[in-house]
């Protein structure tokens, strides 16, 4: 992976005014992947807006890492919901009578 | 302006404590905080009503002006401020009150920097917009210029977008802060049907109206599809409400190109009226062979 598409996780830290340790913990749970390369610990670019919710989730609500992971994975469930029910409404709008 | 009552928004009395301010804040941030209610335009709005009773009711001092003034309490802070000035020397400018909306100034760290210090967001907002189109549009790749904030960005829709499909546009949303990535652009799309087709994801739709001497001594019969007519055998006997699969006459599969669904026609057969003697004569003819059997 090149270098632009990374963060340096100590940088993310300093820019949202969070603890190194949390991050840390997200990791240890299996919430986020960190990459390192050299001495320094990064995070995908691609990931920074899963690991900027969990920071407002945790920091703005004072939700723990369990429930964190909780709420993750019922937001999956509520995506997937959400593209079955526009899935059932197309099809029912294509099946319903005209009038 | 209507009233806002800060009290009603947070559900407590007037005469709640910071601690019972606190915990109900909690409370409503953890119902309607946009993290936990993706894509629901009215939960942010709340979320950011309850942000702005929280920040004044938390604040003795703009409680106390806001149970006296209610809404005017940050005109009335303006007015005491100005004859302040009046009566002092001027102070510096970045001590002075911005006099921004504090709907503003949360819509500014909406999702970002919180309440506790953080100030500085990594990447920047997304946006969302809505986009309409016709069936017909959305058979081919379309490329339509779309205007986000003032600017005209061009892009590129892949054939087959269903109603309500959200397509994200990465880096299309508001800049991000300290050199960090830009937001996404997340464009819905409403799909209005301007054809006499039918569809179901890949799938079309359609009725045919058969005449009713071709349904039982069999022809030929034109069928309208996406892309032209094709011309089809109708074998004879035929009843009301066969199905037909016209494959790969349906609609252009998602980000698969040249990849098609099928076209099912439904046969209505349609009943000769206005029916001359002759014709009667010979109706009577038939339903008495087909008696005698």
């Amino acid at each position: 992976m090149k270098n632009e598409n990374l963060v340096l996780i100590a940088q993310f830290c300093l820019h949202h005014n969070v603890e190194l340790s949390f991050i840390s913990s997200l990791h240890q749970f299996g919430l986020i992947n960190i990459l390192e390369l050299g001495d320094e610990r990064y995070i995908s670019i691609d990931e920074t807006r899963a690991v900027e919710k969990m920071v407002r989730l945790h920091y703005e609500l004072g939700i723990n890492l369990e429930g964190i992971d909780a709420i993750a994975n019922l937001l999956t469930q509520i995506a997937t919901l959400q593209q079955e029910l526009m899935m059932t409404r197309n099809k029912l709008d294509t099946f319903s009578p005209l009038f | 302006m209507d009233h806002i009552d800060y009290y009603k928004l947070l559900e407590i009395p007037k005469s709640a404590s910071a601690a019972e301010i606190k915990t109900a804040y909690r409370k409503l941030a953890r119902k309607h905080h946009p993290d936990l209610n993706p894509n629901n335009k009215e939960a942010e709005k709340k979320f950011k009503e309850i942000n702005e009773a929280n920040e004044v009711l938390s604040d003795p001092e703009k409680r106390k002006k806001y149970d006296a003034h209610g809404n005017d309490w940050k005109h009335a802070e303006e007015f005491e401020k100005a004859r302040q000035q009046q009566n002092r020397p001027p102070r510096n400018a970045g001590q002075q009150f911005a006099g921004e909306d504090f709907s503003d100034i949360f819509g500014s760290m909406f999702g970002g920097a919180g309440n506790q210090g953080r100030q500085a967001r990594f990447r920047g907002q997304d946006l969302n917009a809505e986009l309409s189109l016709k069936l017909s549009d959305v058979y081919q790749s379309q490329q339509q210029t779309i205007t986000i904030n003032g600017k005209h960005i061009r892009l590129t829709f892949p054939a087959g977008i269903e109603n309500g499909q959200v397509i994200k546009i990465k880096d299309h949303g508001l800049p991000g802060a300290n050199g960090g990535p830009n937001g996404d652009l997340y464009i819905t799309f409403s799909i209005n049907n301007d054809t006499k087709f039918k569809r179901d994801g890949k799938n079309l739709y359609a009725d045919v109206d058969l005449d009713l001497y071709v349904a039982m001594l069999g022809g030929e019969v034109l069928v309208d599809t996406f892309n032209g007519k094709v011309k089809l055998k109708v074998p004879p006997e035929t009843q009301a409400g066969t199905k037909v699969k016209l494959k790969g006459k349906g609609f252009p599969i998602y980000k698969k190109e040249k990849e098609f669904g099928d076209l099912f026609i439904t046969y209505q057969v349609k009943l000769p009226i206005n029916l001359s003697a002759k014709e009667i004569e010979l109706f009577t003819e038939l339903s008495n062979i087909k008696n005698e059997k």
